[in-house]
């Protein structure tokens, strides 16, 4: 059984419609990439998932149906979102932004494990853990929000342009750990980027949305080597 | 200097209501963005279901403790029934519902309990165990009372999680409920707290103001003044601006202007800080790219 099954799924704005019925599914351990020009509508898939827009379709989770349930329901369920742009909870520290992520668990003696585990994979947000999360820098506060999506102990990590606005030896670092993360923790992962070189790196599955439709799936291999993702996305 | 210190401390007495409306105001303003104007009837009308229960023969203390969770219940509801499904709609239509919401209570409550002025008892001893002019037992008794109540709400919000999933929602609905915490319960417990410390306002200003449904009208502008002075981005800010409200109207009222106009005087310092220093004293300068 996938882990995810994505089925005709709609995505509605207002009367905007900014998803055209798309399918795809995610096997539990993959990372599995969107990959998409601006507007193609992936921010918008990963949205749909948390029930964050109004949806049309069905997305089964471990076979359960999700969509049309409020969003935290679908969080607690073991749905991590890291959403675009970080995210941050400014006003407070980086350990209560932490402690955040792993708000709906009561069990207490892993969660303290977990931070600790968060902490080994970015040792950066323990050295500041007691400081205003506001005052991180970009590439600390896209840790923090993968850190806080570890706290959830999650089965799925939804991640949105992760890569956005950091220097790229920061971006290097960053999607080692995601591999790691993706094969210690046996964390499946759906990865939304523009940079799609960098996407089809980590991801072994991906899709190619263009406004609003799926037109290309298969390996990242498959993608990587076909002939108009390589024109359009990969430009060479 | 006896005078001095008697005016300051029956200021920091009073100091302890303003700064019990100032921080229910800011804890609603920032879950919402708005400014409650009704916080000041809620209180009333919290007030007066605890004389109600009184007159009914309860003990005060018991009747304090149910009117606290009747309030808490009751601003719930008012959260849900009213504000969750305008939670979307312009500052407008809150401001329109705010202003509903005062006449409503104001009205209800003269019609149960009619205009007439009542005596509402203080529930100190009528005399202090030690020897002092400085300050009567009841006004010291607000001051423990409100400080013993403000400590509680500073350790839900500073050292739980639900206080700390709050403060969360209350700044990043977004994120909030991407961590799986219920915006929409936060909200109702938010106006839950709010509703309930004013209740505790209420129930501690009116022995000394009588006991009617517009008791609160005076209270209430002091309350927002010291939002505004301690900044309504910042609810310890609000605290020390209530307090700082009540003992700077005492001197004022003692030294300079005379107690006809200490009312304006909460008025002057509105507008004072706005337009000096709208941040208020401890409120972050929030940036807006437009």
């Amino acid at each position: 059984m996938a882990l995810l099954e994505v089925n005709n799924l709609s995505a509605f704005y207002g009367p905007i419609q900014a998803l055209k019925g798309i399918s795809f599914s995610l096997e539990e351990g993959s990372v599995t990439t969107i990959l998409g020009a601006n507007g193609a509508g992936k921010t918008t898939t990963l949205r749909s998932l948390c029930g964050m827009v109004r949806t049309e379709g069905s997305v089964a989770y471990l076979g359960d149906e999700i969509s049309g349930k409020p969003t935290e329901q679908i969080v607690s369920a073991g749905v991590a979102h890291v959403p675009e742009g970080r995210g941050t909870f400014t006003r407070v520290t980086t350990e209560e932004n932490l402690l955040l992520g792993s708000y709906t668990r009561r069990d207490k003696q892993a969660m303290k494990e977990d931070l600790e585990t968060v902490y080994t994979y970015f040792p950066r947000l323990k050295e500041r853990r007691d400081q205003q999360a506001g005052t991180l820098s970009g590439g600390e506060q896209q840790m923090l929000a993968v850190g806080r999506a570890l706290m959830l102990r999650p089965k799925l990590m939804l991640l949105d342009e992760p890569s956005f606005g950091l220097a790229p030896l920061i971006v290097e670092e960053l999607f080692g750990i995601l591999k790691r993360i993706n094969e210690q923790q046996k964390v499946s992962m759906l990865l939304v980027e523009q940079n799609a070189t960098l996407a089809l790196n980590l991801a072994d599955h991906a899709y190619l949305l263009e406004t609003g439709n799926v037109v290309i799936s298969g390996t990242s291999d498959e993608i990587a080597a076909d002939e108009t993702v390589r024109r359009s996305y990969l430009g060479y | 200097m006896d005078l001095f210190l008697q005016q300051t401390l029956d200021g920091l007495a009073t100091g302890a209501i303003y700064a019990s409306l100032a921080l229910a105001v800011v804890m609603i303003y920032q879950a919402i963005d708005h400014f409650n104007f009704a916080q000041g009837e809620m209180a009333m009308f919290s007030t007066f279901v605890a004389w109600q229960l009184i007159a009914w023969g309860m003990p005060f203390w018991f009747a304090f403790l149910i009117c606290l969770v009747l309030s808490f219940i009751g601003g719930m509801l008012i959260e849900r029934i009213v504000f969750a499904p305008i939670h979307d709609a312009p500052v407008l239509s809150h401001i329109v519902v705010f202003i509903a919401l005062t006449l409503i209570f104001n009205a209800l409550a003269g019609f149960i309990w009619d205009f007439t002025i009542k005596e509402f008892p203080s529930p100190f001893p009528a005399k202090l165990p030690f020897e002092t002019n400085l300050i009567g037992p009841h006004e010291l008794g607000v001051v423990v009372i409100t400080l013993f109540m403000l400590g509680l709400i500073y350790v839900f919000f500073r050292f739980t999680s639900v206080g700390l999933a709050m403060r969360a929602a209350a700044a990043n609905p977004i994120s909030a409920a991407l961590v799986g915490i219920s915006v929409k319960k936060m909200l109702a417990l938010g106006w839950g707290l709010a509703a309930l410390v004013g209740a505790v306002a209420g129930m501690m200003i009116a022995p000394k103001v009588y006991l009617e449904p517009n008791m609160m009208l005076g209270i209430l502008l002091y309350g927002f003044a010291g939002a505004v002075v301690g900044g309504l981005t910042s609810p310890g800010g609000a605290v020390i601006g209530g307090f700082l409200m009540g003992v700077l109207e005492n001197l004022a009222g003692t030294y300079v202007i005379g107690s006809e106009l200490k009312l304006t005087f909460a008025l002057v310092v509105i507008v004072a800080v706005l337009l000096f220093k709208p941040a208020g004293l401890f409120g972050r300068v929030v940036v807006q790219r437009v």
